[in-house]
């Protein structure tokens, strides 16, 4: 993650010179004295990105690491010392920290799960031809652009166990009998976070999904239909396969972005045990215990979870950077 | 068969109705609550029997409600002009140049992408508190970088490879220097994708909530996502809901109307970074 040096001194590749630009303008041995220009150029080019993300990445990411083997408190940073792995011998004897673990991938795989049929059936829906569609999509982007901690508060309210709406319409239709405490109850506190995450990134899920089926080509379906093939039958056998490779890039997507998820417990439920995540059982202890030694540690292993599934995405995904990512 | 297709028509729409509803009430229920004040919020009517503005008035007089939007303004759009700027040349050389480690980089800048903020917390808090910018807006600038950049380089990035190589040949044989390539031949053309990438970052920035919290100390420097996550109100053991959901409707308005007016941009955006990546 250091800058890398200005100066591109490499060995060339002998592919190089001929899938570069024009290089035929100077016929100098090797490579032309303009792909060197353009070498150089592109990485003065990268340079202040490369130095920001060194800066703001790299850097504390490094320290966090360093951070996860010492004593050090919030309170004095500069004072601590190495005390190896026995944060982590901590952690891992710590039921509080088992609980946030199965907090979090319990959410993670229930909410995408949900997303992913949800957002398949709206994705289905306005994919058909109907008047009005353009207005549904962008009823669709409501929830995507409703900031996080304010879907929370929304639904914070909605959920409230006296005055709450929810508990209104349910004991109206019949759901419950009684006013639930959607958010005290620890039973129920952890399905009411994952109701409010599916509400708020069902949409994005829906409009990946749909930019995939309208990339779909049209003779398929027209062939089904005039064979007479069961619609439900054509999904399985025609749509799924074709767009399963953006649907799995989604699904990893969502997967890693809600393995960390914090906003959304803290602003709904606080601290509480019942659905506290890794990234908040992390930030109590950095912040509001000043352990950040612990809490590093803490933080540390889930950028380890991270990592591990962003290896998967990148081979599963089969992402071809040299081709840019297509 | 006429009424089977008809009874599948009409169960369309009742389907097409339930996702509407479900999209939108909960936004909904924060405006309708939001407009009752006093003990009328606590009745569930589904249209405010005697609006006011009472709870709208509440926000900015309890707290500096005016100067946290203000902050939260100015934090994104310098996050998005400061992200843009340095995505722009790195993209150009991703995209268009052939070199060495190239594959490397951009995986080091999708990896990025995926860092979990909490992980970075700790090492964050150092640096900022070293720079001497705890509490401050622009250690909120620096730090949101970490999640703007490799999002912008990397949709950028895309968008330039596919723009047509003449373009750049013909400016190249009348000797333009790779800056000059930038900024008269590429950056006219990239007008769309900067709108996508800028408002997407713009939001990114607008939304973020675990920095915001953990390196602002005072009311003043909070960001809006901050202000209405602490909002408290004279009492201790019921927060002011109707505050609450005035708050949360001032900060969404505006930016709902940017999302109805780039709808397209901005799902074709979500989809370059998402889809192709």
């Amino acid at each position: 993650m250091t800058t890398p040096s200005v100066t591109p001194s490499f060995p060339q590749r002998p592919t190089e010179g001929a899938t570069a630009t024009p290089a035929t303008v100077a016929a100098a041995p090797g490579i032309s004295r303009l792909t060197r220009q353009r070498r150089r150029a592109a990485w003065l080019f990268l340079a202040p990105m490369l130095a920001v993300l060194a800066l703001v990445a790299g850097w504390p990411l490094a320290r966090t690491i360093y951070f996860s083997f010492t004593d050090a408190t919030l309170y004095d940073l500069e004072y601590h010392e190495f005390i190896g792995l026995l944060n982590f011998y901590y952690l891992a004897i710590d039921p509080q920290w088992w609980r946030a673990v199965w907090n979090t991938v319990f959410f993670a795989v229930i909410s995408v799960s949900v997303e992913t049929v949800l957002g398949m059936i709206i994705a289905l829906t306005l994919n058909a031809h109907m008047p009005g569609r353009g207005l549904l999509r962008a009823a669709m982007l409501i929830p995507w652009a409703i900031p996080t901690v304010v879907s929370a508060q929304m639904w914070g309210w909605m959920y409230h166990d006296l005055y709450g709406v929810i508990n209104e319409i349910f004991l109206f239709v019949g759901l419950i009998d009684t006013p639930r405490a959607w958010i005290a109850d620890p039973s129920l506190s952890i399905y009411a976070v994952i109701a409010v995450d599916v509400w708020k990134t069902t949409p994005f899920m829906t409009l990946l999904i749909l930019a995939a089926l309208q990339l779909l080509p049209g003779e398929v379906y027209e062939a089904a239909r005039v064979d007479g093939i069961n619609p439900v039958k054509v999904f399985f056998k025609v749509t799924l396969p074709l767009i399963k490779p953006a649907l799995m890039v989604a699904i990893i997507f969502r997967t890693l972005d809600a393995l960390r998820i914090f906003d959304l417990m803290y602003v709904l439920t606080g601290n509480s045990r019942a659905t506290a995540s890794m990234s908040v059982y992390a930030r109590q202890q950095l912040v509001d215990f000043q352990d950040v030694g612990y809490g590093s540690a803490a933080a540390t292993f889930l950028f380890l979870i991270i990592a591990a599934f962003t290896v998967i995405y990148i081979t599963v995904g089969k992402v071809n950077f040299d081709q840019g990512g297509k | 068969m006429r009424i089977r297709k008809l009874i599948g028509r009409l169960f369309f729409y009742l389907l097409v109705a339930c996702i509407v509803v479900y999209t939108v009430f909960p936004f909904y229920w924060a405006i309708v609550s939001s407009l009752k004040a006093g003990s009328g919020l606590f009745q569930v009517e589904f249209w405010p029997s005697n609006p006011a503005w009472d709870n709208y008035v509440g926000v900015f007089t309890g707290q500096p409600f005016g100067r946290n939007i203000l902050n939260s303004v100015v934090v994104s759009v310098s996050v998005v002009v400061l992200s843009l700027f340095l995505a722009v040349t790195a993209a150009y050389s991703l995209g268009r140049i052939q070199f060495r480690g190239r594959g490397t980089l951009l995986m080091v800048v999708l990896s990025v992408s995926m860092f979990p903020q909490v992980a970075v917390l700790s090492g964050m808090f150092e640096l900022i508190r070293w720079l001497g910018l705890y509490n401050n807006l622009v250690g909120l600038i620096l730090s949101y970088m970490i999640f703007t950049l490799p999002f912008t380089v990397w949709v950028l990035t895309t968008f330039m490879r596919e723009l047509p190589k003449e373009l750049e040949e013909a400016a190249i044989v009348d000797g333009a220097s790779p800056w000059v390539v930038i900024t008269r031949v590429f950056l006219p053309l990239m007008g769309p994708a900067l709108v996508t990438t800028g408002l997407l970052a713009f939001i990114a920035a607008w939304n973020e909530f675990l920095f915001a919290l953990s390196f602002t100390l005072s009311n003043e420097m909070r960001t809006v996502p901050v202000a209405i996550a602490l909002i408290t109100g004279n009492s201790q053991f019921e927060s002011p809901w109707g505050n609450i959901m005035a708050a949360s409707v001032i900060v969404t308005v505006p930016l709902l109307v940017l999302v109805m007016i780039f709808q397209r941009k901005i799902v074709s955006g979500l989809t370059a970074g998402a889809v192709k990546g």
